[in-house]
């Protein structure tokens, strides 16, 4: 075992930092790349002729959980010690909700609005700074929404726990869904294709 | 005949722009293959994945604190981000994260001629509807982040590669949410 290198100590905080920064170039670098600071592209995955978004985001988890999968599988990353966002049902329900009538009326995600705000989209500055207001909003109803926003609390959950099979086989499971998900795509994309030359 | 120019395409060349056309996108699966191994790097010299709201949280709760520090610190949600840095509050990974997020954008903006200050909508509403359609969406985005302990990066995308079970349902849920409004949404986006 020797990854994940920062749990191993392998460098400190100060040169994580600067790792933040090189992680971060790829991330927005990719984003921007795959359209993802366009409103028009990010939102033609809700209107079916353009499915950019669902295609780019499940390569992109396949990739990492497959990655990930086999690390541990060697022996040479350490899941256990991978930081999991505790899962408290409600709210990451509601928050889900929430957030995705966000996506549709803003046309972009916290990520990718700074993504365009900084390629120029003007729409992007100011969904930033919506960002910023839904934020401090949430942050000053706090008091009021702590109860809720802690209720339904598994602790650290992940699927294979939760449905009790094996690691390897929700992997596996993943897959065949990501897959039969894309020639979905294909086929809806053909399907609605025409569409897009109305607009 | 069967090449359907895209939005990017349809939507340039816009008065101000380059004259230089923009660059296709990439493939989406090739793009996908590029972040997940962006993430991958995350988790194997981090342990974490990737995220845009906590660094944007850690922001508004340092905001906070220099115009009322008292209020900030007896806010247990802002002062845990004023707690969470390296000796400052934007001492953060995420912050550090989110500046590089900046700097790849704009690379790769600029490397594909996609620089240009333009509005993103559809050709039936005005600047000004589509930019207050923006600003509720953001807020809407923000809370929804927060309420869920993340965003589309931190939840679905990091938490969906380690099979997080609550970033699972999460997922889903922006999907269903997303969908749901896409039918009013219309006339803003076609």
């Amino acid at each position: 075992m020797s990854a994940p290198f920062y749990k191993f100590a392998a460098f400190g905080d100060e040169a994580s930092l600067v790792i933040a920064f090189v992680i971060g170039i790829g991330f927005g670098f990719f984003l921007e790349r795959s359209g993802f600071g366009s409103a028009r592209k990010l939102t033609s995955q809700f209107y079916l002729d353009d499915l950019a978004v669902f295609k780019v985001m499940f390569t992109a988890i396949v990739t990492a959980m497959l990655g990930v999968f086999y690390l541990s599988w060697l022996g040479i990353m350490d899941l256990a010690l991978v930081d999991l966002v505790t899962t408290n049902l409600w709210p990451q329900i509601v928050g889900g909700l929430v957030l995705g009538f966000g996506f549709v009326i803003g046309g972009y995600c916290p990520g990718t609005s700074l993504v365009a705000a900084v390629t120029g989209r003007i729409d992007g500055m100011v969904f930033v700074l919506g960002v910023l207001a839904g934020i401090f909003a949430f942050g000053e109803a706090f008091p009021l929404l702590k109860g809720f926003y802690e209720s339904g609390d598994f602790g650290r959950l992940t699927l294979p726990q939760a449905f009790h099979l094996p690691y390897g086989l929700v992997v596996f499971l993943v897959v065949v869904m990501a897959v039969g998900g894309f020639m979905g795509a294909e086929w809806v994309e053909r399907r609605f294709a025409p569409r897009a030359e109305g607009r | 005949m069967s090449t359907v120019p895209d939005a990017a395409a349809v939507a340039r060349p816009e008065p101000g722009a380059p004259a230089r056309a923009a660059a296709p996108y990439m493939n989406p699966y090739l793009g996908g293959v590029g972040l997940g191994l962006v993430l991958l790097a995350a988790y194997v010299a981090m342990g974490r994945g990737l995220g845009a709201s906590g660094a944007v949280t850690s922001f508004v709760a340092w905001a906070v604190s220099l115009v009322a520090p008292g209020h900030a610190s007896a806010n247990s949600f802002f002062a845990e981000y004023l707690d969470g840095g390296l000796g400052h509050p934007l001492k953060t990974w995420l912050v550090f994260e989110v500046l590089g997020v900046l700097a790849g954008g704009f690379i790769s903006g600029a490397l594909a001629n996609r620089l240009s200050r333009t509005v993103e909508k559809g050709p039936r509403i005005s600047v000004a509807g589509r930019l207050g359609f923006a600003f509720a969406g953001g807020a809407l985005m923000g809370i929804g982040a927060k309420l869920a302990r993340g965003c589309t990066s931190g939840q679905a995308l990091s938490g969906g590669a380690v099979l997080n079970a609550g970033s699972w349902a999460f997922m889903m849920m922006v999907f269903a949410g997303a969908y749901a409004l896409a039918g009013l949404m219309r006339r803003q986006w076609r």
